[in-house]
């Protein structure tokens, strides 16, 4: 790691501050940011700890409305009991990130912020269509994820909170990269009023994407079975040793059947 | 047995200070004004060094100097050698690239050291490594054995014509041609063994510090045997006489055979301290020891075995490729001719063997021993061959072995070994019966019926340990005796310290050494301290490999175990006025047997060392070494049976049973030996399933760390069932065979097997990835 500057912020205000000197980089969780300053693929001047700031921590549920701080645990989220209850799917997305010690570091925001093609979230924001907060304004899913480690947020924007309304079904199913343990392909469903959402993480080239002929199937009918029916493409999917874009569109279509049938 | 006695399930001594961080590795060494090494390595397969430019990095802050390898050659530091010479068989020897421990003029694998910059801190020799310049001229590189053989191929060492180190054979070529024209029945198959990783949990490291007062060299260094490295640090690479130079293997995080060999590293640490006069640290991280650490496997065979209309084989034809890598390693050359091509006999009675090897330099990390070292590349070829050999003549895979097996001994292959004990067929039966072989069509119905494909797989496995008998070796080639020395201290109160060549890695012989001496003097197993790893302390010694440490290292200290009871007893006769015939130790006590005349063990050494009443003549003290060389390999083996279930959407294969049943001959302490073959069954489901180096086309490691290097997890291993059916070795004083490598060796095929029996194909490569397996699933239904 090369020298660097640390910096612990109390509010985000602050924050936002400290992070417009120098080469900043915000820091919720470390996860990935720290490990790649430790190979010294990053070197930024300063970071800036945004991952004790309280008014970024904790889920609250109200109505049918799901609030999660930037700076609330993969842990934390895992075990929340209103969130269990509510939206277990997301629960049980967060209890399968990583391990015990990236999910008691890691964090929501770190995570979408950072957008990393294999992280779990970005399907789950996306199949939700929730809304990311940010310090200065209030950003689609849709509009949020804009390809491999790229997202909307502009300079010294801070993701705040993640925002999504209750499905009736939602269920994630991932297949991890064997040696990783990343998502190789994680399939988020979520059936609401408005219709059926299919987001797939892990297999696209230019990062997470809606599955569109699944959710064209699912909206005809919510069953695997109907999934059964539809060919997924490799075009545009991720190759690499582990996995094929061939295998990939497997995984697409055998990870969404399960994620239906797993949602009920 | 007693409590603490051989046989007894005794909780290692040394856990409390592993499971309680109070290990001492040689990255907690701290020597006072201690500084830090980095090294540059070369990010190219294979490039000429065009310029070398270190100015810009001897300035940096906290820099003690950065050194190039023409300064260390200036300095008079040897070439890296191995030591077992091979001769092709046109009487040539095998043709050995010059190695420098810091390349000079060209690179020949990513990874290749090149400079090394010491500095007062590791963060500053890193920011003053990415300040050396160096000037390099691509060359076209080459990764795969096959590939460096082919005509036009780049040439990696002057010395090796067309990157062919040695054509070596064994056996009689002509038998074994007859055999196969006369066949009933050949089966021919390709077998490719994977490279690997071997991941020690430690990564290498090493501390060189030269007292310039006493010219005189200290290195703390990961080493399965600091003798070996002394050895040959002084004799080969001039880091300084034997006299001047001390060895030190403290707690050592695991070996797999790759921490043998001595590696660019430790030499370069020794010779730097000498030149900047501060004493220099290096502790590779963990991407450097997957560039650096030598490989494992990696060979390429064409098989045929020939079979007559009983189904008996008559004949075995071997023509296998093995990559060494870019530099031929310590015991690179052993590891593919004799202690690979020596055990194709496996468990077997083939009248006519025939193996040729060729082992060919590529632009990789250099390859040698990993767990097994030759031995699961042999026991992989046959117990494939054997399997699909039986799928093709239609044959239970089980009846097919057992109609083949050797059951006279002892048994002459036609490839050199000779076996002294062993009951295969007992094995096979203890394996069949804990796996319910039986019951297995029935378990494959059901679970077809959720839509799952069940699949079973056997491998009867064979091996040779405790090597080895030194003259014999040196008749093949090795270029040091394989025998082990002991050295037993009785202190003048009556505790004990056993000295062992032997180094301890994890095998546990801070537990199991001291067991022997229990059973032998009933003393307390903590009254008995075991003091390896340190060639100022112990005599010398060759070191932990090869399941060696019980068959040979314990033989040594049964001998001066026995010079001791010899002394003993007389000074305990002379005490009790009693005939030394008459004097039985029961513990802890020397008794004239059949009285209740006795002394108690303490005094019996405290009259050693007062030396006030002593037998006349006799000198005073009690401290015996012994130098213990095998007459024989030890051939432990066994039958291992591995059950998969295999979910065809997505390629992944649950491992659901796994039984072992091995033969070890006596065993010390079985709760070791089950760890032991636990560790060696999760590397050989490692290798056959998640394991495996990949090189791009232009030799960058692609799998350089745990984000790509699937390591086995406890969630992929199923709990296995192991048992032992033991025939004692009738070639050393305890009857041991040894148990190390076992399970590295025996299961690989016993897991294809299974996985291929699932597929109903006739193989699929190692590893046997979820993809590969989804890929093979489906392409196998049409």
């Amino acid at each position: 790691m090369y020298q660097v500057n640390y910096h612990r912020a109390s509010s985000v205000e602050e924050a936002a501050k400290l992070a417009s000197q120098g080469d900043a980089r915000l820091l919720s969780g470390g996860m990935t940011l720290i490990p790649a300053m430790k190979t010294r693929l990053a070197a930024p001047s300063d970071v800036v700890d945004i991952a004790r700031i309280e008014a970024l921590k904790g889920v609250k549920v109200s109505g049918n409305t799901v609030t999660i701080g930037a700076a609330t645990t993969h842990h934390d989220v895992a075990g929340n009991a209103e969130l269990k209850s509510a939206v277990p799917a997301v629960a049980d997305l967060a209890s399968h990130i990583g391990d015990p010690h990236v999910r008691h570091r890691g964090t929501i925001g770190g995570s979408v912020a950072n957008n990393d093609p294999a992280a779990d979230y970005p399907a789950a924001l996306l199949a939700l269509g929730a809304t990311v907060v940010t310090n200065r304004r209030e950003i689609s899913a849709d509009d949020f994820f804009m390809g491999l480690f790229e997202t909307a947020l502009e300079d010294g924007e801070i993701v705040t909170s993640i925002r999504f309304e209750k499905p009736e079904k939602a269920a994630y199913q991932k297949f991890p990269n064997p040696a990783s343990r990343y998502a190789m392909t994680g399939v988020f469903v979520a059936k609401s009023k408005d219709g059926v959402r299919v987001a797939v993480t892990g297999a696209g080239d230019n990062g997470v994407f809606r599955a569109s002929e699944i959710e064209a199937a699912l909206t005809k009918d919510f069953s695997a079975a109907a999934v059964e029916g539809v060919s997924v493409s490799a075009d545009g999917l991720m190759s690499d040793i582990h996995a094929s874009a061939e295998y990939r569109a497997n995984l697409v279509k055998v990870m969404a059947k399960r994620a239906v049938a797993k949602a009920g | 047995m007693g409590i603490e006695g051989i046989g007894a399930r005794v909780a290692r001594k040394e856990d409390k200070r592993f499971i309680t961080g109070s290990g001492r590795y040689v990255d907690d060494m701290v020597v006072p004004g201690m500084k830090h090494a980095v090294f540059v390595r070369s990010p190219h397969a294979h490039a000429e060094i065009l310029s070398i430019d270190v100015s810009a990095a001897k300035k940096m802050p906290g820099v003690i100097d950065v050194l190039t390898g023409k300064q260390l050659k200036a300095d008079g530091i040897g070439n890296l050698i191995c030591g077992w010479m091979i001769h092709s068989k046109d009487g040539t020897p095998m043709k050995m690239g010059a190695w420098s421990p810091l390349a000079v003029d060209k690179v020949r694998y990513v990874g290749d050291a090149v400079v090394v910059v010491v500095a007062d801190t590791k963060g500053q020799a890193r920011d003053a490594a990415e300040a050396v310049s160096v000037e390099y001229r691509e060359l076209p590189s080459v990764i795969q054995a096959v590939d460096a053989l082919k005509a036009g191929a780049p040439q990696i060492h002057a010395e090796a014509d067309n990157n062919l180190i040695f054509d070596w054979e064994i056996g009689d070529a002509k038998a074994a041609d007859e055999a196969v024209k006369a066949a009933a029945h050949v089966t021919k198959i390709r077998i490719v063994n994977n490279r690997l990783v071997p991941n020690a949990m430690e990564p290498r490291a090493a501390l060189g510090h030269y007292d310039r007062g006493d010219d005189h060299t200290t290195c703390w260094t990961t080493s399965q045997n600091p003798h070996v490295a002394r050895l040959v640090m002084s004799a080969f690479y001039n880091v300084a006489p034997e006299n001047k130079l001390r060895v030190i293997a403290p707690d050592v995080g695991g070996g797999f055979g790759s921490k043998i060999y001595i590696y660019p590293e430790e030499v370069v640490c020794c010779w730097a301290s000498k030149k900047t006069g501060v004493p220099v640290k290096w502790v590779a991280d963990r991407t450097e020891s997957f560039l650096s650490d030598a490989h494992g496997r990696d060979h390429v065979s064409e098989v045929e075995m020939a079979f007559d209309k009983d189904n008996r084989i008559i004949g075995l034809k071997v023509d296998t490729i093995a990559n060494l890598g870019a530099y031929m390693s310590l015991f690179s050359s052993c590891v593919p001719t004799y202690l690979y091509a020596t055990l194709l006999s496996g468990q077997y009675n083939i009248p006519a063997i025939h193996a040729n090897v060729r082992t060919v330099y590529t632009n990789t990390a250099p390859v040698d021993a990993y767990r097994g070292a030759g031995r699961p590349e042999a026991t992989y070829l046959l117990e494939r061959t054997m399997e699909v050999a039986a799928r093709e003549l239609g044959v239970s895979p089980a009846e097919l072995r057992r109609k083949n097996f050797i059951t006279q001994f002892p048994h002459q292959t036609p490839v050199i070994m000779n076996y002294d004990a062993g009951d295969y067929a007992a094995s096979l039966d203890a394996a069949m019966k804990a796996a319910d072989y039986a019951g297995f069509p029935a378990r494959r119905d059901s679970a077809g019926a959720k839509g799952m494909l069940r699949g079973i797989g056997m491998s009867c496995y064979i091996e040779a340990c405790g090597i080895a008998p030194s003259a014999a070796v040196g008749s093949l080639g090795a270029g040091v005796g394989l025998w082990e020395s002991a050295e037993v201290r009785v202190n003048a109160v009556g505790t004990i310290e056993v000295l062992t060549g032997s180094h301890s890695h994890g095998q546990g012989h801070e537990t199991t050494f001291a067991q022997l001496v229990n059973s032998r003097f009933g003393l307390p197993i903590d009254q008995v301290s075991i003091v390896h790893g340190d060639t100022d302390k112990v005599q010398m010694g060759m070191g932990t490999y090869g399941s060696r440490s019980g068959a040979v290292g314990m033989s040594a200290i049964v001998k001066a175990l026995d010079k001791v009871e010899a002394k003993a007893k007389k000074i305990a006769a002379h005490l009790l006025e009693a005939d030394e015939g008459d004097i039985v130790i029961e513990d802890g006590t020397l008794k004239v047997a059949g009285t209740d005349k006795n002394v108690p063990w303490f005094q019996m050494a405290l009259a050693a060392y007062t030396a006030h009443n002593l037998p006349s003549g006799m000198e005073p003290g009690l401290k015996e070494t012994a130098f213990y060389d095998p007459s024989n390999f030890t051939f432990p083996a066994g039958c291992y049976i591995c059950e998969v279930e295999i979910d065809p959407d997505t390629g992944i294969t649950e491992i659901v049973q796994f039984v072992a049943a091995d033969d070890f001959g006596n065993i010390i302490n079985p709760m070791i030996v089950e760890g032991q073959v636990h560790g060696g069954i999760a590397q050989g489901i490692g290798q056959a399933l998640l394991e495996g180096a990949v090189y791009d086309d232009t030799g960058q490691l692609l799998t350089a760390s745990y984000m790509d290097y699937t390591m086995p997890r406890a969630s992929d291993l199923p709990s296995f069932q192991v048992s032992t059916s033991n025939t004692p070795c009738p070639g050393n004083p305890l009857g041991m065979k040894g148990c190390g490598e076992a399970g590295a060796i025996g299961s690989p095929p016993a897991v294809i097997n299974a996985i291929t029996d699932a597929l109903g194909l006739r193989d699929i490569a190692m590893p046997a990835s979820p993809q590969t397996v989804w890929k093979a699933a489906n392409s196998a239904k049409h």
